[in-house]
């Protein structure tokens, strides 16, 4: 329903384009999506964030906090206990000579990664910290290590019970694994939640693989050209967004996926160089983490808000739980599916344990968020919702002001970055979002294009609608997703398990070795 | 005893080069199989889009196809037509490390190579294909101008 009633939404907006003239005609129009986007989709906002009974803590962070949690004692601490393995698979020493030329290890990590890698490192862990405090970087990394088993299982099942077609091509993800692998149990209700999980995926790709790139990229450019419509943002990417999913113009995304990596090691790089040169206050940073942690440091909500929202952001991030990489995952080539489950659980160490804690601690050790002197805690806005900062910015701008107070020219290149990183994950979802709609409505040129506009439409209404209602509705959109593939998972993680104790034993017998390069 | 001796062609000229040489090579010896080699170059280590990937083996068997009917199987024929004994071999890797594992693998006891594979950046920062294949094989190598 809500989705019938965002493309009517999003038809309204391009509806708009030939009326534009003004400025202020503009303002009004991105006022007008705003406001018809934030009452459209407030209902399934509340419901997704509803807290538990009695307390202020929602229950979907419980409920991938939960899972993640037994997954990791359910297999083990595999997390910790295949890592020097997963490191192997990934640099080829187990991948057979003759299979050279198929999609690698290394390569669907990567593809997921730069699924993943994106807004959620730079304006996520922001809109956490400048939120939760540095507390919340605390319980993000505690999220990442503890998601890395939520990763693992899903993505294992998704090389699992992928489809293979004649033609040699792959389709895989938890609308497969749910409805094969209950089939395989004689459990009922497999196909409805796999229909289930295509329909948020569907709205997951549209919010946050979608409608918050296109907010926060234009958010980034307009802080350098100065304040101008989001809808004229939003009419750009949509544009090279059609180019590539609709003209088939691979080149644009072929040049992407080789800069996007280059980026991600610029920002990293940059962002340790400012940790290197302000080396003594990475202590400290540490300090204001761990006392945030458990006292949140005067935050809106406490040491509940810190962990709220470093638990939220890091789900956002990385997305364990969630099945999005199941997808990504499932077109490498394996004779074993669990490799690529042990592959897989870098993914979130990679994304949300190295890459956000250096975004937190840059913005932690800029001291950007404003502390009162008296107390030590933080302050608060003047709405008493977030951690007061110097310029009052928040999302990517905060991580913005923070790299500039060290490199000052480094917003330049982290706008460029944005825009990449946004354009990249774009890219990334279309597909998932497609391979969900073609579940849904089957494989055809006329339904995949249906699905293709559509998502460019809703590239112009995430850039003109403001942070506030996108966010929302980006991680409502995802979260519902983990909803259903953790229902999934719970019944399927005995498959998984077997798996891991046949690989195991056969790893330690020798009959599982490395090839020899 | 049959020697085998490795082709690597690359679809140019200066294999056709390499393959003529072997040729006149083999006809010097009495028993000699030749294993004409084409390497299609692809590194486990890129970034590619989900599409990409989600039909990457059907266009690896593309690869091997065209590779196999346009350059190896002619070539193979040719040699087999003019009474030599040849096999033919697609494979995907790097071009100087899957050169000399095929070679080992079938007890090859020598590599023939055109001179040029890359060209201006790459060449300058890598070294070409030749090169490396000169450097670290496990026989003897013949380069032909």
């Amino acid at each position: 329903m809500t989705f019938s009633k965002l493309s009517t939404i999003g038809a309204t907006a391009l509806g708009f384009q030939s009326a534009l003239g003004t400025a202020a005609a503009a303002q009004s129009i991105d006022e007008t999506v705003n406001q018809a986007f934030a009452n459209s989709t407030g209902w399934f906002v509340s419901l997704i964030f509803a807290p538990i009974p009695g307390t202020s803590f929602p229950w979907i962070v419980m409920w991938l906090v939960i899972a993640a949690s037994v997954f990791t004692i359910y297999f083990g601490l595999v997390q910790f206990r295949f890592f020097g393995h997963a490191i192997r698979l990934v640099k080829g020493d187990y991948s057979d000579p003759n299979d050279a030329g198929e999609v690698s290890h290394f390569q669907a990590l990567a593809t997921a990664l730069s699924g993943t890698v994106g807004l959620g490192n730079i304006a996520g862990v922001a809109v956490a910290v400048g939120i939760g405090g540095p507390g919340a970087t605390f319980w993000m990394i505690l999220a990442g290590l503890l998601g890395m088993a939520s990763k693992f299982t899903e993505c294992t099942l998704g090389v699992k019970y992928r489809n293979e077609y004649p033609d040699g091509s792959v389709s895989g993800g938890p609308m497969y694994y749910i409805s094969k692998g209950f089939n395989e149990l004689g459990l009922p209700g497999g196909k409805i939640l796999a229909v289930l999980f295509a329909v948020f995926c569907i709205l997951g790709a549209l919010g946050g693989g979608n409608m918050f790139q296109a907010n926060q990229a234009h958010a980034q450019i307009s802080a350098i050209t100065g304040d101008y419509p989001g809808w004229i943002t939003g009419l750009v990417f949509a544009a090279v967004v059609f180019a590539v999913i609709v003209g088939g113009i691979k080149s644009i995304a072929r040049v992407t996926e080789k800069v996007v990596p280059f980026m991600g090691i610029l920002y990293v790089g940059a962002a340790a160089i400012i940790l290197i040169i302000n080396f003594d206050m990475i202590g400290w940073a540490f300090g204001q983490i761990f006392a945030g942690a458990f006292t949140g440091l005067g935050v809106a909500g406490g040491m509940v808000g810190a962990l709220i929202q470093g638990f939220k952001r890091a789900a956002f991030s990385n997305e364990a739980g969630v099945g999005s990489a199941a997808i990504a995952h499932s077109a490498v080539k394996t004779k074993e599916p669990i490799t690529e489950g042990f592959v897989s659980l870098l993914e979130p160490l990679i994304d949300t344990v190295v890459i956000c804690t250096m975004t937190a601690l840059v913005i932690i050790i800029s001291q950007q968020l404003l502390i009162d002197e008296a107390t030590g805690n933080y302050m608060l806005n003047e709405a008493g919702s977030a951690i007061a900062t110097v310029d009052g910015n928040s999302g990517v701008a905060l991580t913005s002001a923070a790299f500039a107070s060290g490199i000052s020219w480094f917003p330049y290149v982290l706008a460029i970055a944005v825009v990449l990183f946004a354009f990249s994950t774009m890219i990334s979802w279309s597909y998932y979002g497609l391979k969900a709609w073609t579940y849904l409505f089957g494989e055809g040129k006329t339904t995949e294009l249906v699905f293709k506009i559509i998502f460019c439409v809703f590239v112009v209404i995430g850039a003109a609608a403001s942070l506030g209602p996108v966010i929302d509705f980006s991680d409502a959109a995802i979260f519902a997703m983990a909803v259903v593939n953790i229902i999934g998972l719970y019944f399927l993680m005995k498959i998984v398990r077997a798996e891991l104790v046949s690989y195991a034993e056969r790893l330690k017998s020798g009959e599982i070795k490395a090839f020899d390069s | 005893m049959t020697v085998k001796i490795t082709v690597g062609l690359d679809g140019t000229e200066t294999g056709e080069r390499a393959l003529t040489f072997a040729r006149d090579l083999a006809s010097r010896m009495e028993a000699c199989e030749l294993i004409v080699a084409y390497v299609i170059e692809w590194s486990p280590f890129t970034f590619q889009t989900p599409e990409e990937n989600a039909t990457r083996h059907k266009r690896r068997e593309e690869e091997i196809e065209i590779a196999t009917s346009r350059v190896v199987a002619p070539a193979v024929k040719s040699l087999q037509d003019a009474g030599f004994a040849a096999k033919g071999v697609v494979r995907h890797g790097d071009v100087a490390e899957t050169l000399n594992r095929i070679t080992v693998e079938n007890g090859a006891s020598q590599i023939i190579v055109g001179r040029v594979s890359n060209d201006g950046f790459t060449k300058r920062l890598f070294g070409s294909s030749t090169q490396n294949l000169v450097m670290h094989a496990d026989v003897p190598v013949t380069v032909v101008g």
